[in-house]
């Protein structure tokens, strides 16, 4: 019986070789779908099971080495900040590199759907900023990441911040070439996020609490929060901020110098 | 929905492969996925259909088989399935845990046949085609 579409011809007969017929079967949507489908020569036209281990993303976990070598070879720590959108990230940026632009030179890669409006506000710190618009894509990419690199990273860039686009979920399956992942979460969404979006806290080394500074208008509790971050990531390093307030900026500014020394 | 950049990828994959092992056609392909991978099974297998369209790949089956997070526990040694989004150790409880085992989104097998002697070439061989039986 063909394994495909369980039509009854026996493939090692004379008759099943090399016929085709219309095929008709149902998707995993449910939808019907009919195609051509051919017995080419099953029994004899060496059938095989070729037995694999290779990863899907191969062709990014292979730009993202690239990557990885390149920015290791220039001593560049690269840091790829993920959250949802309006947790913060480009203002948190705006206020690290204000601090820390005059001893360690910086340099950012913003991604967004559409608009360079990032790009704009980054460009204000004086700091080399590069713009990836991803378009109908949700996540950045090795490969979108490797044709700006060249362009943004300067003699002196020690350390690089690559603003992913804003979503918990798809950036985490696209690995850079960056150092680590940071996941940022601010005090507006829940303190049970890291427990609904695991993948990513699983994989972030870092995770920063952003807007702490709201916490008195909101029925948001620190404690909850930290809990559920060790939940799901035990010894995880978590920082806890406020850009606007300026208060846990020493802290987090203090640790992404030492990053690079 | 980055399911559609996954399929695409996965495609490459499948493209390439096969060129590599000179097959005529592919007629299945096993991905095995991680709960951690941050692939969403019911997406990728709603887009995936629609991405081999009106490829070489078109009817290509899709057999997906699903992994289990894994802990390593670096207090008792044991590896065990934590209950998500839980990661202590299901022997002893502790949480100094490292993931073992979930993050993986790999082509575990393929099911191929046929011969292509242009492994580059999209082949349709023409159903007149005298065929030599091996």
């Amino acid at each position: 019986m063909c394994k495909e579409c369980g039509c009854e011809t026996a493939l090692n007969s004379a008759a099943a070789r090399g016929h085709r017929h219309p095929h008709v079967h149902a998707h995993a949507d449910g939808v019907m779908h009919a195609h051509e489908h051919s017995h080419e020569d099953a029994s004899a036209g060496n059938h095989r099971t070729i037995p694999l281990e290779e990863r899907v993303l191969a062709h990014n976990d292979r730009l993202a080495a690239q990557n990885r070598a390149w920015l290791a070879e220039r001593r560049i720590v690269a840091l790829n900040l993920i959250s949802s959108p309006g947790t913060g990230k480009t203002f948190l940026l705006e206020r690290t590199l204000e601090r820390l632009r005059d001893r360690v030179g910086c340099a950012v890669i913003a991604g967004d759907q559409h608009t360079d409006n990032d790009k704009v506000r980054l460009a204000r710190t004086g700091v080399p900023v590069e713009q990836i618009e991803t378009l109908s894509s949700c996540h950045l990419d090795a490969e979108k990441v490797a044709a700006v690199l060249p362009r943004v990273v300067k003699e002196n860039t020690r350390l690089l911040f690559i603003e992913n686009v804003g979503n918990l979920v798809c950036p985490a399956a696209f690995d850079l070439g960056e150092t680590f992942k940071v996941a940022l979460l601010s005090t507006t969404e829940g303190e049970d996020k890291p427990v609904k979006y695991p993948v990513l806290f699983t994989a972030a080394q870092v995770v920063v609490l952003t807007k702490l500074d709201l916490v008195p208008h909101l029925d948001w509790d620190l404690v909850r929060c930290r809990q559920f971050i060790q939940r799901v990531h035990p010894g995880v390093f978590v920082f806890e901020l406020s850009a606007k307030s300026g208060a846990g900026m020493d802290a987090w500014c203090q640790y992404l110098e030492r990053l690079v020394v | 929905m980055h399911e559609l950049s996954l399929a695409q990828a996965l495609i490459g994959e499948i493209e390439r492969i096969k060129a590599k092992e000179k097959a005529a056609e592919v007629l299945s392909v096993t991905v095995r996925l991680g709960a951690l991978s941050g692939v969403d099974r019911a997406s990728f297998e709603f887009v995936f259909p629609l991405a081999v369209e009106g490829t070489s790949l078109e009817g290509l089956n899709l057999v997906i088989r699903e992994t289990p997070a894994l802990i390593g526990c670096e207090d008792c040694g044991k590896e065990t399935q934590p209950e998500l989004a839980f990661f202590r150790c299901a022997a002893c409880g502790s949480a100094r845990v490292k993931i073992t085992g979930g993050r993986e989104f790999l082509i575990e097998s393929m099911e191929v046949q046929g011969d292509d002697e242009e492994p580059d070439g999209d082949r349709v061989r023409p159903e007149t085609e005298e065929r030599q039986d091996v």
